[in-house]
């Protein structure tokens, strides 16, 4: 483990100026997955900014209707507060369904979205991997991949971004708000994750030394009718091996509007907008919720060993959605 | 805890063995008193760090040494090129040394993980940078860790126990009107236990001192001596607090490498390992794949009994899984056949973990038992009760005490097993298919020689020294209660010292023989000191007295007999078809396992261990990068063990069991707990979705293929 100095950082844009003048430099935010990474080698930072103290801790309404996180909001603030709990429940369900208590005191939204894939190749400096050493090759694609990609992947690299919270996020259009030593900036969170092609070391469309700052979400009522259900190898304190965040309003019989957003199946959380196509103004029954699944999963490309997740998203989209469908036609 | 009446001899008696005590220790352990091995302060401590072989198999070509040892801090880089030559062909306590304890002798690695060098500096940090820095080169040969059923080059290891065989098992089988040919699987198992493996080495006053964590303090002494020749009287091994051992805390590297930089150095040195170091350096479960024949006349009475085990083992020692071991107790038949196979791969060397042999051989044997009672149409304990020996079935000797029979009976009693629909996949609650399973459950018990010594101090306490070792199961407070039983005293005026090779030579913290053991020479030796009290004017001088014995004469003239404990084991399962998750809904476990002597921490040790069962069952699997040999996730993120929301309501108890010829009436609780548990919930996943699992572990995956597999997607 290098030794690295440490600097707190009392302002933004104190943070982005010593980011600015030190490419050696991190930010640390709960510190649960980069001290994790510094401690097995995959990150050697010379120092640590760290933007915990940082007044960026609240959660505040837009004048739209929608809702502004602090990128310091811990999980376990954003996961326990009224507004998320009652207009975007998928979100709350989603934090909780991450990680342990402990983990999510620490961790941060900001952190959250850039916290590194568990991919075990990626995290043991001793064997290939394209993302950890470019060019080195993915060990996954031809090793072990029971919980590697089916979407979105290349033979560059095959694995899932492991955010619980993301895939929430990506079902509401969540902005993601930025400061740099040139100033402020948003990218949407659709194109917050790049597409990962022969680059997969390239994982976000921030600029260099960027800040999280915040991630907003637009005002969407049928978000207030939504659910996020993860699945796993154990009960609790493990990654998903396929999750999906869902939303649903239904009128005179059929989808009105349908947010539809899948986790552990690609390098980000997955946008399930074909799915959405599909099901707009049809009846919500099973049969239709299959068809959706199964259009957005056409593209799926499967390796050896997790195959597997091609029915298993089908199964948890036809379930959360015939849960709301039934709750909201009670 | 503290009493006001003046107890009499007689309630002293009754107070202890049998009622539920608080650990002894309990206090110091939850407020951070009780220091572990890398816990205790040395001035002038060095800290060495291991380095481990990236390479699966070939041959060390350079090690860049300068580079490192410029580094910050760094005192000594070992290799082998450098390090002292240490004696290996001795035979210790539990048989030949573990190889990857001889360090740095030469330039083969045999195996990923090998341990390679040692990176000795000021501080731990430095160490780690300076080990992590060092570049080791590698003449890289091909490698071959792939283990399955059908390995053509696997072979009958060269042991009395491996092959046992009585009557013929094939013409049994034809005879059979039912009959059962299927193969189980289980994979790679760590110990993972809570504290990883530490030691701290230094030479005082021409003695090798050295702290530790493990299993046997007498037993890591003596194989450290005879490594280094030195006379076992000049060493000393400490092991006060273990945080979890399970088979994987008896000499290992790194006590071996603190030993060889302290000798280097001539100052204290002390080697922790990572939690990923422990995966790769402490030994593993092998994984097995166990052929079972059953053959049975329709009232299930067994004809063939067959059972062939193979695992594998390393290319430098064969270490057997014993896994067609319990058959042999379990169950009457005409024709028996128990077989083990190995293959030798480019893998570390496996090594005893909890219930050795009887946690993977009960998953196939008590498996097939309720496949074949699914065939038959019989009722899964009637089918066991058919079977139901009046002596060994292959020895012919006959049992100390056994009743199994009696724990089914209790356990049913207690689980509602009498309202069970035996037909699968009919109870659904909500998304939920529910299902419930048993299995029987056995591990012998043993003893084996051991010393100690007890004192009547002059101020009307005794003080116990037995080189025992608690790993964290409460036997520092179970003796405290079997030597005040045996002195007929209260507990709290005994103090039981553990953990120190000075004590002399005793049997190891496994094999659930511990406790028995140790009870032995505590008892004897309580019952010599108390005759020599009776004798004396009842005056005790300052030293005190002492009794010392020895059980190795006691141990001989006990009747060759088949000694073992029994357990019936009942779960409730729900499987979500659609997602492949499996939830334990709830667990019981009924034990006839002889006298118990602390009943909180019997409890809690059964509960544990079957736990440990529900884990095996449903997560447990090292998984091996088939291209570099790696275990990848070399992590408790990566490796999964049961998280608290995994444990149901588990409820562990047990039945009489007296042993009439035994002097303790003891029988071990340390494996048992463990034995069946995986069969028993995945009978429970067939009977809740119709689909037979004989792959280790449950996981989602392979329940959602079962579900395409059964609707034909």
């Amino acid at each position: 483990m290098r030794e690295f100095s440490y600097q707190r950082a009392t302002d933004v844009d104190g943070a982005v100026a010593l980011l600015d003048a030190d490419p050696d430099a991190r930010y640390l935010g709960g510190g649960t997955n980069l001290v994790d990474l510094m401690r097995t080698g995959v990150e050697r930072p010379g120092r640590l900014v760290d933007v915990r103290e940082l007044p960026l801790d609240s959660i505040e309404s837009t004048d739209d209707g929608g809702l502004r996180i602090g990128a310091t909001v811990t999980n376990s603030e954003l996961a326990a507060h009224p507004q998320v709990r009652r207009r975007y429940p998928a979100l709350a369900q989603a934090v909780l369904a991450g990680a342990s208590g402990q983990l999510r005191n620490m961790a941060t939204v900001g952190g959250n979205l850039l916290q590194r894939t568990r991919c075990a190749y990626f995290t043991d400096t001793s064997l290939p991997c394209n993302k950890r050493a470019p060019g080195t090759g993915c060990s996954a694609a031809t090793g072990e991949h029971r919980n590697h990609a089916i979407l979105g992947a290349s033979a560059h690299c095959v694995a899932v971004h492991p955010s619980d919270m993301g895939v929430a996020l990506a079902a509401f259009d969540a902005v993601v708000s930025y400061e740099t030593a040139e100033g402020s900036g948003q990218v949407a969170l659709a194109d917050f994750y790049l597409p990962v092609g022969d680059t997969p070391h390239r994982e976000t469309a921030l600029p260099p030394g960027a800040l999280i700052t915040a991630v907003t979400l637009p005002p969407a009522p049928v978000a207030a009718h939504s659910r996020y259900r993860k699945v796993r190898e154990r009960a609790s304190y493990a990654f998903a091996i396929g999750s999906a965040a869902a939303a649903l309003e239904v009128a005179d019989g059929v989808v009105r509007e349908v947010r539809l957003a899948f986790g552990a199946v690609a390098s980000r959380p997955w946008r399930a907008g074909t799915a959405e196509r599909v099901l707009s103004g049809r009846p919500p029954v099973a049969s239709v919720f299959a068809e959706a699944a199964d259009a957005e999963l056409a593209a799926a490309q499967v390796l050896e060993q997790n195959a597997y997740k091609v029915p298993l998203i089908r199964n948890l989209v036809v379930a959360l959605l015939t849960e709301l469908a039934e709750e909201t036609t009670r | 805890m503290t009493t006001t009446a003046q107890p009499t001899a007689t309630t002293a008696r009754h107070r202890s063995v049998g009622v539920a005590h608080t650990r002894v220790e309990g206090r110091d352990k939850v407020t951070g008193a009780a220091r572990y091995a890398s816990e205790q302060p040395f001035a002038d401590l060095a800290h060495g760090w291991l380095v481990l072989s990236t390479a699966a198999r070939g041959r060390i070509r350079a090690i860049g040494e300068e580079a490192v040892r410029a580094m910050p801090g760094v005192l000594a880089v070992l290799h082998s090129g450098n390090a002292p030559r240490v004696m290996t062909d001795y035979v210790s306590l539990l048989g030949p040394p573990d190889p990857t304890n001889a360090l740095f002798q030469h330039d083969r690695v045999p195996h990923i993980g090998w341990p390679v060098a040692l990176v000795v500096a000021e501080t731990p940090e430095q160490a780690r940078e300076a080990a992590e820095a060092l570049v080791v080169e590698y003449e890289v040969e091909p490698h071959d860790v792939a283990f399955h059923a059908d390995r053509p080059d696997s072979y009958v290891p060269d042991d009395g126990n491996a092959v046992l065989t009585k009557g013929d098992l094939e013409a049994e089988l034809a005879a059979s009107a039912v009959v059962l040919d299927a193969t189980y699987t289980t994979p790679e198992q760590h110990h993972s236990a809570m504290e990883p493996h530490a030691a701290t080495a230094r030479w005082d006053g021409g003695r090798l001192d050295v702290l530790d964590a493990n299993q046997g303090a007498m037993w890591v002494a003596d194989e450290l001596a005879k490594m280094f020749s030195l006379d076992p009287s000049s060493v000393r091994v400490r092991s006060e607090h273990i945080g979890g051992a399970f088979g994987s805390k008896g000499l290992r590297p790194h006590q071996v490498a603190a030993v060889m930089a302290a000798t280097v150095l001539q100052r204290p040195v002390r080697v922790a390992l990572t939690r990923r170091q422990t995966f790769a350096v402490t030994g593993y479960r092998s994984p097995t794949a166990q052929r079972m024949r059953l053959g049975a006349d329709p009232d299930g009475r067994l004809r063939a009994f067959g059972h062939e085990a193979l695992n594998l083992t390393s290319t430098l020692r064969p270490f057997v899984e014993t896994s067609a071991a319990l058959g042999r107790v379990l169950y009457d038949a005409r024709a028996h056949h128990t077989a083990h196979r190995l293959v030798d791969v480019d893998m570390p060397t496996p090594t005893w973990m909890r219930a050795p042999g009887e946690a993977p051989g009960s998953f196939a044997v008590e498996s097939a038992l309720d496949e074949l009672a699914e065939r038959l149409g019989m009722d899964p304990i009637a089918l066991r009760a058919r079977n139901e020996p009046t002596v060994g079935p292959l020895s012919g000797l006959p049992f100390s005490s056994r009743d199994l029979l009696g724990c089914f009976e209790e356990g049913a009693r207690r689980f509602g097993w009498a309202e069970r629909d035996p037909r699968p996949r009919l109870r659904r609650e909500g998304r939920w298919l529910l299902g419930t399973g048993t299995a029987a459950a056995t591990y012998p018990s043993g003893a084996a020689p051991s010393t100690a010594s007890v004192t009547a101090e002059a101020d009307g306490t005794f003080t116990v020294r037995i080189s025992a070792a608690d790993v964290g199961t409460g036997a520092r407070t179970a003796l405290t209660l079997i030597a005040a039983e045996a002195l007929e005293v209260e507990p709290e005026r005994v103090a039981v010292r553990i953990g120190d090779s000075d004590f002399g030579p005793a049997w190891v913290a496994g094999g659930s023989m511990g406790t028995r053991s140790w009870a032995l020479a505590v008892t004897s030796a309580a019952a010599e000191l108390r005759g020599r009290l009776a004798l004396g004017d009842g005056e005790i001088p300052p030293e005190g007295i002492t009794a010392h014995t020895d059980t190795a004469g006691l141990l001989a003239e006990l009747a060759k007999k088949e000694r073992h404990s029994f357990g019936a084991q009942f779960a409730e399962v729900a499987v979500d078809p659609a997602t492949g998750e499996i939830r334990v809904r709830r667990m019981l476990g009924i034990f006839a396992a002889g006298r118990i002597i602390n009943p909180l921490t019997a409890r809690s040790q059964l509960v544990g261990g079957m736990v440990w069962g529900l884990s095996m069952a449903l997560h447990e699997e090292a998984v091996r990068d088939p291209a570099s040999g790696s275990h990848i996730g070399a992590d408790l993120a990566g490796y999964h063990v049961a998280a608290n929301a995994d444990v149901p309501v588990i409820e562990a108890d047990w039945i009489e069991d007296p042993v009439p010829d035994d002097p303790v009436g003891l029988k071990g609780i340390g494996e048992i707990g463990i034995v069946g548990v995986a069969a028993a919930i995945s009978n429970a996943v067939w009977h809740a979705t119709g689909v037979r699992h004989r792959d280790l572990p449950l996981r989602p995956d392979r329940v959602l293929r079962a579900e395409e597999a059964r609707t034909g997607a």
